[in-house]
């Protein structure tokens, strides 16, 4: 486990930057289609968000926000949407992963769905790499119970 | 056994380095990828995907099923670990 590391400044800082790191995160997600960015990058910006949570309190305070059991979900709903979308178009008639079909179950045309499947499937990316950053960050920092006084990182003072 | 090792490495080494010569230089006009995939995706990324950016429009549209594979790579990834080093109270 991250040992506890009590600093004011840190904490106060990380406070006010979090939800700024995170808009743009999802802002990266969202605006993948129109400039650069996309699905990996602000997955990562959000996953980078919830680790410096981690690294400013303790691993606890982010497991408390994101129980492991709903990362666990977060990761395959990510992959889920991804696949989903791809078997949507093949059971509306067209190739798998051919967004222009999905215009018929949305209102627009088939050129616009193609930008809307593609913005689908960046959330879908997005959710996989900040739930799986996430866990991968939160397993090799934390520590059992039942073992002894081991401080990882670097964090002890 | 070393010595087999460090042959078959020089011999593989060789070998991809032969291949490069066939290689065309880079950013070669000419090239057969610079012919064929790359001016269509520059020509019809917005008329046919209506996104500006084509990066996304290859990453995600017309190079669909690769970017499906890195994702389910990186999800595999996070669940190797997950069954590796996370510690499950017993």
């Amino acid at each position: 486990m991250i040992a506890p590391f009590e600093d004011v400044v840190i904490r106060t800082a990380c406070r006010l930057l979090i939800p700024f790191i995170q808009l743009y995160g999802l802002y990266v997600i969202a605006h993948g289609a129109e400039s650069p960015g996309g699905g990996f990058q602000g997955g990562v910006i959000l996953g980078a968000s919830f680790i410096l949570l981690s690294l400013a309190y303790n691993a606890d305070e982010v497991r408390k926000r994101v129980s492991e059991k709903r990362n666990l979900i977060f990761c395959s709903v990510g992959l889920f949407i991804y696949s989903g979308i791809g078997a949507v178009c093949l059971a509306l008639g067209g190739n798998y992963l051919n967004y222009s079909r999905l215009h018929h179950l949305l209102p627009v045309d088939p050129v616009y769905a193609r930008a809307l499947g593609i913005f689908g499937i960046e959330v879908g990316v997005g959710m996989t790499v900040m739930a799986v950053m996430l866990s991968i960050f939160l397993d090799l920092a934390s520590k059992h119970e039942d073992e002894g006084e081991m401080t990882s990182l670097g964090m002890d003072r | 056994m070393k010595i087999v090792g460090l042959i078959a490495v020089c011999l593989t080494g060789a070998l991809l380095i032969y291949g490069t010569i066939d290689f065309p230089s880079w950013g070669d006009p000419q090239s057969p990828a610079s012919l064929h995939v790359s001016p269509r995706y520059i020509e019809k990324t917005v008329e046919e995907t209506d996104v500006p950016n084509m990066v996304t429009s290859v990453l995600a549209d017309y190079r669909g099923y690769d970017t499906l594979g890195e994702t389910t790579v990186i999800f595999t990834a996070g669940m190797s670990c997950i069954l590796l080093i996370r510690r499950f109270s017993r």
